[in-house]
């Protein structure tokens, strides 16, 4: 089993701007004038010692992971924006003649987990099979009204695949695409579910746009309970605590110290950072883990616990 | 987790010694309530001398927020002091040093708040 992160920026996509790339591109340089002069061959191992800040870029399309398994059905988490890459790559990989299945799972409806629907290009290939399973009764509504006029020029009904909707129950372990899945509801404005997903003796859980009540112990208990001994959570890190129970509380996201605390306790393997704050930059995300990485080691008790941030590209084999 | 309490000049300081963890945060919170309350405008400034505290967790920062919150409310003065290396890089994590009044030492807090 396979994480394949196609958008992981919260809240609304965001792109770099020309300062952020002389940033980058200045930062670069100036270490390069502090060494020998470069060729075409050592250019590619000097880039290599630059930081991933400097040399990349967390990305920031909007949420869609891919669980990438031996199975020949595809599943997806979430249609933000990284919903239309995602399809790109499945078009250019099975053209409009191979007919695919797709089985989306939807943390919840809000608007950045949904808009990349619209570009996905899957839908527009005859033949294809799109199921998006969600927990939420009005799945099928939030989907169908962001087509058509005044929103977009393509109506939903003129989509050329099959688009079905599948409302689960949380709570209950279904068998989807060679995998056993379950939801768990989670603090957000309207709901929002976390994903368990199993096979072969590994275990992943998404889990985004999901708050955590500190004073909340059952519910924090029952977290844990759904992490228990993950290989990895996708987790929903985008504020500082400080923010999370102050200011932003009741906002419906989580923070990386409790990430840490939550998987710590669930025996989890790897915490992956996720739903990254927009208006943070690559040096503040980066930042961000490097912290977080130093709050794991320092608070360690027994078993490491591996800590990402998830970028938009990013592969991670379980 | 243990609480003791000594008065420096008009302020009152609280020095708080072990972990403030899932295990201790109630009793820390308990412990605080009571100089919470007379931490008003024209009452008691606070200062909680953290020299003794080994590690605290989220929600031993939690009942740091809500004392805080509760003091600006009755426009009372509090402050944090003398964190130990490891819960001053707690602090920096959280963000709760951009939050709170942290001081290097007990003097500089009790100074700043009685000024």
């Amino acid at each position: 089993m396979k994480l394949q992160f196609w958008g992981t920026r919260g809240s609304i996509p965001v792109s770099m701007t020309s300062v952020d790339v002389r940033t980058k591109l200045r930062q670069a340089l100036l270490g390069a004038a502090q060494g020998p002069v470069l060729t075409a061959d050592s250019v590619d191992a000097f880039i290599d010692t630059l930081g991933f800040d400097v040399a990349a870029t967390f990305g920031g399309h909007s949420s869609c992971v891919q669980i990438v398994t031996d199975n020949p059905e595809h599943v997806i988490l979430d249609l933000g924006s990284g919903a239309r890459p995602l399809g790109q790559s499945m078009l250019a990989r099975f053209g409009v003649d191979q007919p695919q299945t797709y089985h989306v799972f939807m943390s919840h409806v809000h608007w950045d987990h949904i808009m990349g629907f619209p570009f996905f290009l899957p839908a527009f290939t005859p033949g294809n099979r799109i199921i998006i399973h969600a927990c939420h009764a009005q799945v099928e509504q939030a989907f169908r009204r962001q087509h058509g006029s005044p929103s977009f020029p393509v109506e939903f009904e003129q989509l050329a695949a099959t688009v079905e909707f599948d409302v689960l129950l949380p709570g209950k372990r279904y068998q989807i695409a060679g995998l056993e899945v379950s939801a768990r509801l989670q603090r957000h404005s309207g709901d929002s579910y976390g994903w368990r997903f199993e096979r072969g003796g590994k275990a992943v859980v998404y889990s985004t746009d999901s708050e955590h009540r500190l004073d909340e112990a059952a519910e924090l208990a029952g977290i844990v309970e759904f992490f228990a001994n993950a290989d990895a959570v996708v987790f929903d890190a985008m504020y500082s605590l400080a923010d999370a129970i102050s200011v932003k509380a009741d906002w419906g996201h989580s923070s990386n110290i409790v990430g840490v605390e939550l998987c710590r306790a669930a025996g989890v393997r790897r915490l992956v950072m996720y739903h990254h704050e927009p208006a943070y930059d690559d040096a503040q995300i980066l930042g961000v883990l490097n912290e977080t990485r130093r709050f794991e080691e320092i608070t360690r008790e027994g078993h490491a616990l591996e800590v990402l941030s998830a970028w938009d590209g990013l592969e991670l084999a379980l | 987790m243990e609480l003791r309490s000594q008065t420096r000049g008009v302020a009152l300081v609280l020095t708080v010694i072990g972990r403030i963890d899932h295990s201790h945060a109630n009793a820390f919170e308990a412990a605080l309530a009571p100089h919470l309350q007379l931490c008003t405008a024209s009452g008691t400034p606070l200062v909680l001398d953290f020299s003794g505290v080994d590690f605290i967790s989220s929600v031993g920062l939690r009942v740091l927020m809500l004392a805080a919150k509760q003091v600006k409310q009755q426009q009372g003065k509090l402050a944090v002091a003398a964190l130990t290396p490891i819960v001053q890089e707690v602090f920096q994590v959280s963000r709760f040093n951009l939050v709170l009044k942290v001081f290097a030492s007990v003097d500089q807090a009790v100074l700043a708040l009685t000024a």
